[in-house]
């Protein structure tokens, strides 16, 4: 049984100089590199089989399988794209990931790239976070003047450039199809699928695109094999994965734990909920899956049982909400951010969002009947399932799940004619001693 | 198109061949191209549309229609200083909407607006991947953690009187235009400014540490541990502050 938590990724944030390419080296760092240009690349891709690795993004694709579907017979250049888009409402993994060592990302992205026989890869980075792309470009140059990018790298006969790409604010571009569209400077909407991305991607040849978090569990894996990774997490949720608490814990924060644990765990770690007050809701993946409750405390953490208790692990973004929180007023505000990033290429997204936020604008306000609720679940239904990607179905989740288990805090704004909450009980400044 | 028939000078027309040449494709440079027009220009300018479409051959429509498509990319001129509130919901319920509420009202302008000083434009903004320190700002894609009403107002008082502003992670906040140059692949020297990490990434850590949790030995011990394994050093973690300064020291003593 491991222990409750497991820095691995995380194990060297808070070294001096993290983001150098020395502290990585002395703690260990491009050692699984030299292994892995040792190995066949085939081996390497079983070997992340094996480890039972599943996409961190959210949609929890295994690893290995994405890699395995790449053609080897395709006679197109082959690449990887490192989605580095972080933008799902409460997702904050990624991004402190990259800005204290990217060097575990560029080493994850060096071995990835050879295993599936990639001479260019790119890491598209949202646009918003200067000092993270700063770390990752300095990460790159460093490894490039080191040799472990560039031509024959270390000897093997094998070359690999990375490009560092800047996004330009779009939260559709963490689709990655859309993401294709914006390297290749093009409005980010998706693309229809199939072809999927493993055959026609990125210039219509042969592209694996995987999050951060999985790219930069690469380099463990290989370093310590796949059946050390496959120790930790449950049985079909293996290895470890970072835990983003936010919201009205004592101690926000990132907890690297195995996949499995349980939200009670995390916020006893996390101090409790803030002093005087008690969990409402909170979301397992950000804000596009379904929020849970109090009585979910228990569910273990990994893919299996967040879905069995219909919801979705996701980016493991727990947003926690506490008594103090509308919960009509979160749901509007996560839906007219929905509206705002819908691309507006299929129309049950484009009007549909824009409907879902008319009729919740109304209810938070307590303008309304009951029967708008089952306006508003109807509007949900010929979303879901009905858009183009998962944008739209994204935006149904929070206003599903709040009705099944908030129908009468909705029916409270229409009868007390407005929100019964005070906005100010719920902020980090209203209490003191709230940090 | 000619050259002749933009604002951009030689130099800028070298730079956005550059960007374009970085790609296996030439295109997929417009959105650093476009990041670099802003620094040159202070917005997407047609001058600049124009010059991107020049270079990779394409119609001023086709530029036009990707510009618009990302929030980045402003049309009209921005300040010194892009200021965004973040209000997606975990901000907002945290304090986000109150900070925007009062830094409209302090500032005298509406979403998306520019000071008549031209230094500060105010933006709500959506989730910027720093959840764990909300309610967050970005001051021109800079973090700002753990903001109050309070804090925001000073926050901008300081830029619009030219004092030295830092991140709360540490980088001195440059200009917006200064900053989309690095956006377009151009590094400044301020990517060693500030720690690793902040402290609210560094809670599970520190939880870990004190407790003598960690992931399996693996075969390539190595690759687990870090620098700072031993017990002793492992106690001064949960201080992080303090063990930063001790590693500093030590590292005085190896120069010695």
């Amino acid at each position: 049984m491991p222990d409750t938590l497991t820095p691995v990724l995380t194990s060297d944030w808070a070294e001096d100089q993290s983001w150098k390419l020395a502290t990585y080296e002395r703690g260990g760092g491009y050692r699984a590199l030299r292994k892995a240009l040792a190995m066949a690349p085939d081996d390497i891709i079983t070997a992340v089989k094996d480890s039972g690795l599943r996409g961190r993004g959210g949609a929890g694709f295994p690893t290995g399988m994405k890699w395995g579907f790449i053609p080897q017979d395709n006679p197109k250049p082959k690449y990887l794209v490192v989605n580095a888009d972080e933008s799902e409402p409460g997702t904050c993994k990624d991004i402190p990931l990259m800005m204290a060592t990217p060097h575990t990302l560029v080493e994850g992205a060096i071995i990835s790239s050879f295993a599936i026989r990639a001479n260019t890869a790119f890491i598209y980075v949202r646009g918003e976070v200067v000092h993270v792309i700063r770390r990752v470009q300095a990460a790159v140059a460093e490894a490039y003047a080191a040799g472990h990018l560039g031509k024959d790298i270390h000897g093997s006969g094998y070359d690999l450039d990375v490009v560092v790409h800047a996004g330009a604010g779009a939260y559709i571009c963490g689709e990655e199809t859309a993401l294709l569209e914006g390297l290749e400077g093009r409005r980010g909407q998706p693309r229809l699928r199939p072809p999927f991305p493993a055959v026609a991607g990125l210039y219509a040849s042969p592209t694996v695109i995987n999050n951060v978090e999985s790219i930069a569990s690469v380099p463990s894996i290989i370093g310590n094999g796949a059946d050390w990774f496959a120790s930790m997490g449950t049985e079909k949720s293996k290895g470890f994965g970072i835990f983003s608490l936010s919201g009205h814990v004592a101690k926000p924060g990132q907890y690297e734990a195995p996949l499995g644990i349980t939200l009670r765990t995390l916020i006893e770690l996390a101090g409790g909920m803030r002093q005087g007050h008690e969990l409402k809701f909170w979301t397992p993946g950000g804000s596009s899956t379904p929020i849970l409750t109090g009585e979910h405390l228990d569910v273990p953490l990994d893919f299996e049982a967040v879905g069995a208790a219909g919801s979705m692990l996701g980016t493991r973004a727990l947003q926690i909400f506490d008594d103090t929180t509308c919960v009509v007023r979160a749901v509007l505000r996560w839906t007219e951010f929905y509206k705002h990033e819908s691309c507006g290429k299929c129309t049950p997204c484009r009007e549909g969002t824009w409907w879902l936020v008319q009729t919740l604008t109304n209810l938070e306000k307590g303008v309304g009947r009951e029967e708008d609720l089952d306006i508003l679940l109807d509007q949900c239904d010929n979303i879901l399932g009905r858009a183009f990607c998962a944008l739209g179905d994204g935006a149904t989740s929070p206003i599903s799940s709040s009705i099944q288990y908030f129908r009468n805090e909705y029916l409270q704004h229409l009868s007390e004619g407005g929100c019964p909450f005070d906005p100010v009980a719920s902020t980090l400044f209203a209490v003191e001693g709230v940090r | 198109m000619t050259q002749e028939a933009t604002g951009l000078g030689d130099a800028t027309y070298a730079e956005l061949r550059e960007i374009a040449a970085r790609y296996p494709e030439a295109r997929s440079g417009l959105l650093p191209m476009l990041h670099l027009v802003q620094s040159v220009e202070g917005r997407v300018t047609p001058e600049g549309i124009e010059a991107c479409a020049d270079i990779l051959g394409l119609s001023t429509a086709d530029v036009s229609g990707v510009a618009t498509f990302y929030t980045m990319y402003k049309r009209r001129p921005v300040g010194d200083y892009h200021v965004g509130v973040c209000t997606n919901t975990l901000c907002a319920v945290m304090g986000g909407d109150a900070i925007f509420e009062r830094l409209k009202e302090h500032l005298d302008v509406g979403n998306d607006e520019t000071t008549a000083d031209g230094k500060v434009t105010l933006e709500h903004v959506e989730c910027n991947a720093a959840c764990d320190y909300a309610p967050v700002m970005m001051v021109n894609w800079e973090f700002m953690d753990n903001m109050t009403p309070q804090s925001a107002t000073q926050l901008v008082d300081d830029l619009r009187e030219g004092k030295e502003v830092r991140s709360t992670r540490g980088p001195r906040i440059a200009t917006w235009r200064e900053i989309e140059r690095v956006l377009a692949g151009f590094p400044d020297d301020r990517v060693d400014e500030g720690p690793g990490a902040g402290p609210a990434s560094l809670v599970g850590l520190e939880i870990a540490r004190e407790q003598g949790w960690t992931a399996p030995a693996g075969e390539a011990s190595g690759t687990t541990g870090s620098p700072a394994d031993s017990a002793a050093e492992s106690a001064a973690l949960a201080d992080t502050g303090r063990a930063e300064s001790e590693t500093r020291q030590e590292e005085g003593h190896d120069d010695a």
